[in-house]
């Protein structure tokens, strides 16, 4: 493998000398790269690897097996996912150069809605900025018309390729190793050795339980079942009901962790998140007042598409091994908010780790895995913080004191929003939990907590807040 | 009006930062194109035209110094807003982010050289690399005849091992 570096050109200088370091693994001119999966952590992964080989002068080729085009409507293009670009995430995409067209974005998200059985408040920005993404994973709905839709999905795979990457129409059937490299196998009964293989198939994907044999060491992350369904409003009604704001709803529903409402073109997307989400609390969730107030005439329309897909909630324990990483889902994502985030964070962790360190599993571990440690040990924050959430859910008296606070801040702009910001990043998931947690650490924050738990409880004539109905 | 959008969107003429004002926060342009303007004596003086995917501000990012010129739209353009806190909390995470910007400003850095090249007397100064500027030439005249006498020396020392001659030698 090193052979072609070590009589390679001078502009190749840097490259070679991590080579000839020692003779640990490493990727040098030639090297093969395989990436399982054509998701956003597949695709970052294939993006920065490229990007981070280039800096270091290194000419290497990438394989990306995805045997979906991300073209069709409903499952068979879909990754089963709310599709919300975080704030965060959009803004760093644009430092890296990748700017999400209006092809590609169903909806620009300025605002929240918090909807409780005590009433509602709309959460702004600060700036008054669309930097939320709503996006399509594919190509609409099932059972929609042609819809003018992009997938994002289908956006980053495109951008991938457009920095070398190879896409593999083939459905990946098992993994083995050859001569001390992995290789996978796809249904067609051809098999390609690589020096390196990502994986970034998603937690709802076949791929993961195919890995067990060859990498006996990782065990795939814990998984909770989640709803995701479609609405069919119509352009003009969700622009009437939703708007550009996201709406989410803390509602006293036993296993009820969190729903929201997302602005997506002419649909809507419903996601709930709960313990062991199934069709009664769905229906259930549906049934309440606060939810059939978000749509036309109060009625609930049937659903175009739906799936019980599973989100990652416990990392993989040993996302790496010597040759294999794997990146998203499969590794370690934050609990319950920014999937892509997540994917974007580690896809580019592994892909910086096996330019610049090597890709040994002892290269991972130390540069790696790290990434995934922050990721790990915020979702132990965010435990801590949905526990809160799940409080406020299960007791009146404190959704009426929060609800009362956010709307005072939201009213006042001049205000220190502490409450608003609170609860905006929990929303967005724009923040690390650790710095949300932080924040409830201002002293004015219980100050204010505890002058509106009195206000909110004693003032009965506030008890319905009504801050905003621009929906 | 286009609810798929992300950003902000400026009519013809608005001014999206302005010079001399304090900023915490850089801007990536996603449509259209920007001017960016500086006052001089005779009044403004346009800089450069920005293009979608163009970076700016990011000197606010960086430093805390007010805003070096005024940027506005050039017809409907629409801008992001990306925060200093969410660049630098990552930033410091993953360096490797900053790599973008680098470039882009190696670029700008680039194409200004060329710029000052292009407005010194006498260029491009091909015949002698040592040839003087007028400000160089203002700097000779105030120095002592001693001080001269040993730059003129440390000068032909420079033409003996490094300058032309020794290239020819050589």
């Amino acid at each position: 493998m090193n052979e072609t570096s070590k009589a390679g050109s001078p502009c190749h200088g840097l490259a070679s000398s991590f080579e000839q370091e020692n003779d640990r693994l490493s990727l040098a001119d030639g090297s093969r790269v395989g990436v399982v999966g054509g998701g956003p952590a597949g695709s970052f992964f294939a993006y920065f690897l490229f990007s981070t080989a280039e800096s270091a002068g290194l000419d290497i080729s990438v394989d990306i097996y995805e045997p979906r085009f991300f073209t069709h409507r409903g499952p068979a293009g879909c990754n089963y996912c709310g599709g919300v670009v975080s704030e965060s995430l959009v803004q760093l995409l644009a430092t890296e150069g990748i700017n999400l067209p209006t092809s590609v974005v169903q909806r620009g998200i300025e605002s929240y809605v918090l909807h409780t059985d005590v009433g509602d408040v709309r959460i702004e920005t600060p700036l008054q900025e669309k930097r939320i993404a709503a996006v399509y994973r594919c190509n609409g709905p099932k059972d929609s018309g042609p819809v003018d839709v992009a997938g994002f999905d289908r956006h980053l795979l495109d951008l991938a390729a457009s920095r070398g990457a190879k896409v593999v129409r083939k459905l990946v059937s098992g993994f083995g190793w050859q001569d001390g490299k992995p290789q996978i196998r796809t249904t067609d009964g051809t098999a390609a050795t690589y020096d390196l293989v990502a994986v970034a198939a998603g937690v709802n994907s076949r791929a993961l339980e195919l890995l067990r044999g060859p990498a006996p060491q990782y065990q795939p992350p814990g998984t909770l079942r989640t709803f995701v369904c479609e609405f069919h409003l119509g352009r003009e009604k969700v622009s009437k009901c939703l708007g550009d704001s996201m709406h989410v709803f803390l509602l006293d529903i036993p296993r009820l962790e969190f729903a929201a409402l997302i602005p997506k073109g002419e649909f809507s997307t419903l996601c709930l998140l709960g313990e062991d989400v199934d069709e009664e609390l769905v229906e259930s969730f549906l049934a309440t007042p606060e939810v059939k107030s978000c749509f036309p005439d109060s009625a609930i329309p049937k659903p175009v598409c739906h799936c019980f897909p599973r989100v990652n909630v416990r990392s993989a324990v040993r996302p790496f091994a010597d040759r294999m990483v794997w990146v998203g889902d499969s590794g370690a994502s934050r609990l319950y908010k920014d999937g892509i985030g997540s994917a974007y964070r580690t896809a580019k962790a592994a892909a910086r780790t096996a330019v610049f360190e090597g890709i040994s599993a002892a290269d991972f571990e130390k540069h790696f895995w790290p990434e995934c440690r922050t990721l790990i040990i915020d979702n132990k924050i965010a435990k801590l913080i949905f526990g809160l959430t799940a409080l406020i859910q299960k007791l009146r008296f404190l959704r009426r004191g929060v609800l009362r606070m956010t709307a005072r801040e939201q009213l006042d702009a001049g205000r220190n929003r502490h409450m608003s910001n609170v609860l905006w990043d929990v929303f967005t998931g724009s923040a690390p939990y650790r710095e949300i947690l932080l924040r409830t650490f201002h002293p004015l924050f219980p100050l204010r907590l505890g002058w509106n738990l009195v206000a909110g409880n004693l003032l009965r004539a506030e008890h319905k807040i009504i801050v905003e109905s621009k929906r | 009006m286009n609810a798929a959008i992300l950003g902000r969107t400026y009519a013809n003429g608005e001014m999206i930062v302005r010079e001399g004002e304090t900023g915490d926060c850089m801007f990536a342009i996603q449509k259209g194109r920007l001017e960016v303007l500086r006052t001089a004596k005779d009044g403004e003086v346009r800089l450069a035209v920005m293009e979608e995917g163009d970076i700016f501000g990011e000197m606010a990012i960086f430093e805390r110094e007010v805003r070096s010129a005024t940027v506005r739209a050039l017809g409907e353009a629409r801008v992001l807003t990306i925060d200093r806190k969410t660049f630098l909390r990552r930033v410091q995470e993953d360096p490797s982010l900053a790599f973008n910007l680098l470039r882009m400003m190696s670029r700008r850095i680039r194409r200004l050289s060329l710029e000052i090249a292009e407005l010194k007397p006498g260029s491009p100064r091909t015949q002698d690399s040592l040839s003087l500027t007028d400000t160089e030439r203002q700097g000779e005249r105030r120095r002592t005849p001693e001080r001269r006498q040993r730059a003129e020396r440390r000068r032909a020392a420079y033409r003996r091992t490094s300058g032309p001659a020794a290239a020819r030698a050589s």
